[in-house]
């Protein structure tokens, strides 16, 4: 099964590397990428400008996969995904302050204003996060946790509408466009900071994997069964902010991918077991995520668009097929 | 062995329990009882390490303090009235997380592990069901794999809350005589709360009696108990 999943995600990955404006076969982009590419033109688009996309999209698929993972079995509910404490909420409101303080600052060049709302995307999703993790070490029923996390998550919300109706139409335009999500607005130069962020997070997710494993009892259980809840709770979040919270600064907020894809890899791999699932959503995430990307580029829509057309029949079909909704 | 000194519980300023000192001893099985809202489960719950008393000590094994959580799951165990229905989760690997406090970073099962949570299952005489995944068993069923799976953590202090509320009266004296077997073969200190008096008075060795606000310990062996225990539930007779 990992094999299978592994080998579709390199074959998604090469077809990804292909599409585009100029069309290229698997072959093209497997010379290409192997430098035995007689066509310099050919390499340059596939190296110097599609590989970029190829991996952010890889990268982001398996972070937003996973932290919905672990957001679904520390919550005990499968409607939890990497955004329902506020990681997005936080990052859009950091991002519509400066786009709409930035003309106040005077004018910036694009490169600015690009490092900029990434900047503030991860400011903002952290410091969100941050909070959340403090409350939580003091709190001790993980549902307060989860309300206070989507009630910040609304609150801020608000606040973003309050900015966006009293914004102008450009500003507005350039906010609602980063709402769409990206996978195209990394540089090569932004690509390791991304690469780090969400390594350092998987690795700390993979860490995760017993205490996850606990926590499909509840709490209460994992408790007594030497799960330690603040050291928990505080790794897992801390692993969400910079899986979901980096691939937000640098994407957006790309929906319906996290919430989704934990499901399928419960019922891909028929078990409820951590150190199967978190490779496992990993995998179908990439995959899935790569999948997206095709299909935006071929028809030229927002990344968002699709992963929330392609994710919510998911979705419907998990729920239907289960009889009981699994966590 | 678990040991209570001089213990305070309750909430804010309502003490259900007052200056109360309990001694709970290996191979017995004891049922705690009272009225409802008497202080049963805060008293079991503070006892697992789940919540707090007001005053006083509770020692697991001559212990009042473990160094981790990890520490407090390999000397007591705890199974409450919570209904795990885990889809795809066979029970073998339920009955494996009892091992947590004793396997690697990913808990991984030894195989040692691995017989001491076959023996597990054989002693609640779930072996058949090993396979099979949790979403598809009857509440009975999943009480018997719970209490394998606390079996599995390997302490030798086992805490129940309410083990027979889901169950029929069959099913109930079943667990009962499983409960007993435990204390009397392997020498483990079983602490159970319930309110069903017929069944605490049959088949536990001792009543742990809460009289708001004392705590009274009474063995079944003494003919005085049935009347006491009835007195305090405001009954005729028993």
């Amino acid at each position: 099964m990992f094999l299978l999943l592994a080998a579709l995600t390199i074959l998604l990955l090469l077809l990804d590397l292909g599409a585009g404006s100029v069309k290229l076969s698997i072959g093209d982009v497997a010379d290409a990428l192997l430098g035995r590419s007689d066509d310099p033109a050919k390499s340059k688009i596939v190296v110097d400008i599609r590989l970029v996309k190829g991996i952010v999209a890889v990268i982001s698929g398996m972070a937003l996969s996973v932290s919905g993972l672990q957001m679904q079995t520390l919550f005990r509910n499968p409607l939890a995904g990497p955004y329902v404490l506020g990681v997005s909420s936080g990052a859009s409101l950091a991002v519509a302050l400066f786009i709409l303080g930035a003309p106040l600052a005077g004018g910036l060049s694009g490169t600015a204003a690009s490092i900029g709302m990434t900047g503030a995307a991860l400011a903002g999703s952290g410091i969100v996060l941050a909070l959340i993790a403090v409350a939580g070490r003091r709190i001790k029923d993980i549902m307060v946790v989860l309300i206070l996390g989507m009630m910040v998550s609304s609150g801020i919300s608000a606040i973003v509408q309050i900015l966006q109706y009293m914004s102008t139409d450009e500003a507005l335009k350039s906010f609602v466009v980063w709402t769409m999500g990206s996978l195209g607005n990394v540089t090569s130069e932004q690509l390791p900071i991304l690469i780090a962020a969400t390594g350092i997070g998987l690795v700390l997710a993979v860490a995760t994997i017993k205490p996850l494993n606990l926590l499909l009892l509840g709490e209460e259980y994992a408790v007594t069964m030497g799960y330690d809840s603040r050291r928990g709770r505080t790794m897992v979040l801390v692993s969400t902010a910079l899986l979901a919270g980096s691939v937000t600064a640098f994407c957006g907020p790309i929906g319906f991918i996290g919430l989704a894809m934990p499901h399928v890899a419960r019922m891909a791999f028929g078990t409820a077991d951590h150190r199967v699932l978190i490779p496992g959503a990993a995998l179908t995430g990439a995959a899935v995520m790569l999948g997206c990307d095709i299909v935006s580029k071929l028809m030229v829509i927002p990344i968002n668009a699709v992963t929330a057309l392609a994710g919510i029949p998911i979705v419907v079909w998990v729920v239907f097929r289960n009889r009981q909704i699994a966590v | 062995m678990i040991e209570l000194r001089n213990i305070s519980a309750g909430y804010g300023n309502r003490k259900l329990v007052k200056d109360a000192d309990a001694l709970f001893a290996p191979s017995t099985l004891t049922a705690l009882t009272g009225r409802n809202g008497s202080g049963k489960s805060t008293l079991l719950r503070a006892i697992a390490g789940l919540g707090k008393i007001c005053g006083g000590e509770i020692a697991v094994d001559g212990k009042t303090t473990f160094a981790s959580a990890m520490e407090r799951a390999k000397s007591i165990a705890f199974v409450n009235t919570q209904r795990v229905r885990i889809a795809n989760m066979r029970c073998r690997d339920l009955v494996g997380l009892g091992r947590a406090p004793y396997t690697d970073w990913a808990g991984r099962l030894s195989r040692h592990d691995k017989a001491v949570v076959e023996h597990a299952l054989a002693t609640v005489g779930m072996s058949e069901y090993a396979e099979r995944t949790l979403d598809t068993m009857s509440d009975g069923e999943c009480q018997r794999v719970m209490i394998a799976r606390a079996l599995a953590q390997d302490t030798p202090n086992i805490l129940l809350d309410e083990p027979t509320s889901f169950l029929d009266l069959p099913n109930r004296h079943q667990l009962m005589e499983l409960l007993g077997n435990l204390a009397h073969n392997q020498g483990k200190t079983i602490l159970l709360s319930t309110h069903e008096l017929d069944i605490a008075l049959s088949a536990a060795d001792t009543i742990a009696l809460i009289d708001t606000p004392r705590l009274l310990m009474l063995p079944t062996s003494d003919s005085t108990t049935r009347t006491t225990v009835a007195t305090v539930f405001g009954l005729n007779g028993l």
